[in-house]
């Protein structure tokens, strides 16, 4: 495609060569071809073979004298300048700290401009061992900073391996930047390249990326690699991709040819419409038991700043789903681990970019013949404010169910809260603030009966063998309360739900919410990604690894290593894709057979995987496995101290399923 | 990948949550009663606890409840105190909310009572002021 821009170069070469008749070894093989009127030399050059299908030229070349005693005629073999270098301004320009990939030939100029022109910083290239663990680090990443990474990539064999983590971070409305390669022209393809192109490279992730390009020039390219990043960050944000074309990488590019970078500007999210936002702020001031439920409500650190804010000028009761760190864990107003019953006694409940609104005040039962049942009450008021009513896609399911709504803003949560603050405030009363007051207390009295409830259920099977996640939990956090700690899991890890009930959770960093889409093999990545934005900051990256997510693409250890990324990964190892065992369980007791038999299929034993030596051959400092609970306390505290040192730690404990 | 199993898990989750609630006796899991209760089952057969143990395992019981019956996000405690046998029986065979039913083809009314049995000898759990990780 792009190698069409520079047709006038290889015409003009033609033409040298068949006034002068260059003799030259390199020259025979070029002369043929070109002579035959070749679309370019340079598939002839790069390999020294000739395309099959070209027809072949005289062989002997036309001689003058003049040809005989010149010089011969150099091959244009190398040059200062190509469109990748361009690209890498582009993408300097853009303020990318890093860019991940699994290497590949469809964007080795790209690569290597990054490394040379560009210096290898900002960005600089994280190897990765797959390309979904490029993704998932980048998803990763986008937690904790709130911005995407560029991602490269082949574009088909390596999309597809990094399609999942692409659609979890969709689920997830996270931005995620892919840069594919691809080669259009088919008459200059490398062997290689026929496999490693498509006429269509984004059609087979389209349904779950927010936008995408394939740019046919450099011009192009800055445009839309500058507008593909204000998309992919406009909520709700998304990944997006751009498809580079291996001749707009790699032809020359002139040295004085000036290109312009479009200047970058992120549209402000929107607000939610004022008569709206007042209609709210009077449902909830007039409330009895107004609940507030948040899931990817905070979308920088504001958010769950603004979310307090509201909560306490109500006294209402805070449900946060975890998608997002969104709420203190031990805020008194913080009702999340008794959500069921929060919810069925709440007159109003208003969902911040909820991902399930249906899920949030109905349940489904799972059992031979599903049914549903309402949690809220009849007559109880749902109100929901979200970007996702702005932007639905239809093939993957992942909207959910239609709620039974009284009220829905199209707009941004976060972007939201302020002025419905602002009118909350304006319109509480001394009466209602009365109010306020003693249903503060209430829940105060419920929510530290709750983590009361939570410490009393840590203690059961505290000393057993395999360990219980609660005993899990309570030694990490033991070691780690102290430190300026970052729990980088995601809900699948984080150790059934213990450091959610049980540990102080009261920085935006803290938490990073869960997978989006619920593809496993996103959790050791997504720790990796969010653990290298934490590096800089000097926070103590922590994660509860679980083993069967590890197994998907456990080079991402390496990654880590080879980077000197601190992360301490204490595993949740219980032998198995236990969800997955539960639900096929659940068959066997359905069919009323081989009970005994549920296990097949989902367990990870005979032989037990050693987690501490494959974290060790990849460089990364193992401990274990840890199958008493006494041994765990010390096995922490050295791993730790290797993480202090700025490497990346591994503990393998042996733990109860759940 | 496991789509199907991440929207179930995620449901369940919440169900779990909202099942655990006093809100909804009509389908809330029984739950052990805190050590010290009564458990005043006028008719509990004779378990055996040893047996219990390996069929509490073998029948897929601990991927919930864990192996010391002590619950988790999958599935409350059971033990020790379990809640009287006839409610257990009655919850196993034909359980209200997400757990998947037992029925007497796959799960004897022995079986059940030496699972119970089992449960009952579950060690209490130290006082959680005692253990300083679990500290306030």
């Amino acid at each position: 495609m792009a190698r069409s821009k520079d047709s006038k170069h290889i015409s003009i070469d033609r033409r040298k060569f068949l006034k002068n008749g260059v003799l030259t070894g390199a020259a025979a093989l070029v002369g043929p071809a070109a002579l035959a009127g070749a679309e370019s030399p340079s598939a002839a050059v790069a390999g020294g073979t000739l395309p099959q299908d070209a027809p072949r030229a005289p062989s002997t070349p036309v001689m003058t004298l003049a040809a005989e005693t010149a010089p011969p005629e150099a091959d244009v073999l190398t040059t200062e300048r190509t469109g990748s270098d361009f690209m890498v301004d582009v993408i300097k320009a853009l303020g990318f700290e890093y860019i991940c990939a699994n290497p590949g030939s469809s964007f080795r100029a790209l690569h290597e401009s990054i490394i040379n022109y560009g210096g290898n910083k900002s960005p600089e290239l994280i190897t990765c061992c797959h390309e979904e663990s490029a993704v998932a680090m980048a998803h990763g990443y986008a937690k904790i900073e709130g911005k995407p990474l560029p991602v490269m990539a082949h574009g088909t064999v390596g999309l597809q391996h990094a399609a999942m983590a692409i659609y979890n971070a969709w689920c997830d409305r996270v931005p995620v930047y892919l840069i594919l390669g691809n080669n259009g022209d088919a008459v200059l393809r490398r062997a290689a390249e026929w496999y490693h192109s498509a006429q269509d490279v984004a059609l087979m992730v389209r349904d779950y990326t927010k936008w995408d390009d394939m740019p046919w020039s450099l011009p192009h390219f800055a445009e839309s690699a500058v507008r593909a990043y204000k998309i992919a960050v406009t909520p709700p944000m998304a990944p997006v991709v751009l498809v580079l074309d291996g001749g707009l990488q790699e032809d020359p590019l002139a040295s004085d040819r000036k290109l312009a970078i479009p200047r970058l500007t992120v549209p402000v999210p929107p607000q939610g419409e004022s008569a709206a936002v007042s209609e709210i702020a009077r449902l909830l001031v007039a409330a009895e038991n107004p609940v507030l439920v948040a899931d990817r409500l905070a979308r920088t650190p504001a958010g769950m700043k603004h979310l307090v804010e509201l909560a306490e000028a109500l006294q209402a009761a805070v449900i946060d789903q975890g998608s997002r760190m969104n709420f203190p864990s031990l805020h008194p107003l913080n009702q999340t681990s008794r959500a069921a019953a929060t919810i069925a006694g709440a007159d109003v409940v208003v969902g911040l970019e909820l991902a399930d609104f249906w899920s949030t005040v109905n349940a489904l039962r799972d059992q031979l013949h599903r049914s549903t049942r309402p949690v809220a009450k009849p007559g109880a008021k749902l109100i929901s404010i979200t970007t996702g009513d702005l932007y639905v896609r239809s093939n993957y399911q992942d909207f959910r169910r239609m709620s039974d709504l009284d009220l829905a803003i199209a707009a941004d949560g976060e972007a939201t809260l302020p002025s419905l603050i602002e009118e909350v405030t304006r319109l509480t009363t001394g009466d209602r603030r009365r109010v306020f007051q003693e249903r503060g207390k209430d829940l105060a009295e419920k929510s530290q009966a709750a983590r009361q409830a939570s410490r009393a259920a840590a203690s059961y099977a505290w000393d057993a063998v395999p360990i219980s996640t609660g005993r899990l939990c309570a030694e990490l956090y033991g070691q780690i309360r102290n430190e300026d700690w970052s729990l980088v899991s995601t809900y699948y890890s984080d150790g059934g739900g213990w450091p959610r009930r049980l540990w102080n959770f009261d920085k935006p960093y803290q938490w990073i919410g869960n997978a989006g889409g619920g593809g496993i093999g996103y959790g050791a990545p997504a720790s990796v990604g969010a653990a290298l934005a934490n590096r800089k900051y000097g926070r103590l990256s922590v994660s509860i690894q679980t083993d069967g997510d590890l197994m998907y693409a456990p080079g991402v250890l390496w990654t880590a290593a080879h980077h000197r990324i601190p992360l301490l990964s204490v595993m949740h190892n219980n032998r198995s894709y236990h969800q997955e065992m539960m639900h096929v369980q659940k068959m066997a007791n359905r069919h009323d057979r081989g009970i005994e038999r549920g296990r097949i299929g989902s367990e990870l034993v005979d032989p037990n995987i050693d987690y501490a030596k494959l974290a060790q051959s990849l460089g990364v400092h193992g401990e274990g496995p840890i199958t008493d609970p006494k041994d765990l306390g010390p096995a922490i505290s050295r791993a730790l101290a290797a993480v202090k040192r700025g490497e990346p730690a591994l503990v393998d404990v042996v733990c109860q399923p759940r | 990948m496991k789509t199907r199993s991440a929207h179930i898990v995620v449901a369940g989750a919440v169900i779990l949550a909202m099942l655990s609630s006093p809100a909804f006796p009509q389908t809330k899991p029984p739950t052990a009663q805190a050590p010290g209760t009564a458990n005043a089952a006028p008719a509990t057969p004779a378990g055996n606890a040893e047996k219990g143990k390996a069929l509490f395992a073998r029948n897929a019981c601990y991927q919930c409840h864990g192996y010391e019956g002590q619950g988790g996000t999958a599935g409350p405690r059971l033990g020790p105190n379990p809640i009287p046998f006839r409610g257990f029986v009655a919850y196993v065979r034909v359980p209200r909310g997400e757990m998947p039913p037992y029925t007497v083809k796959v799960m004897s009314d022995q079986e059940l009572a030496d699972v119970y049995a089992f449960l009952q000898a579950r060690p209490r759990p130290p006082a959680v002021e005692s253990i300083p990780l679990l500290a306030r």
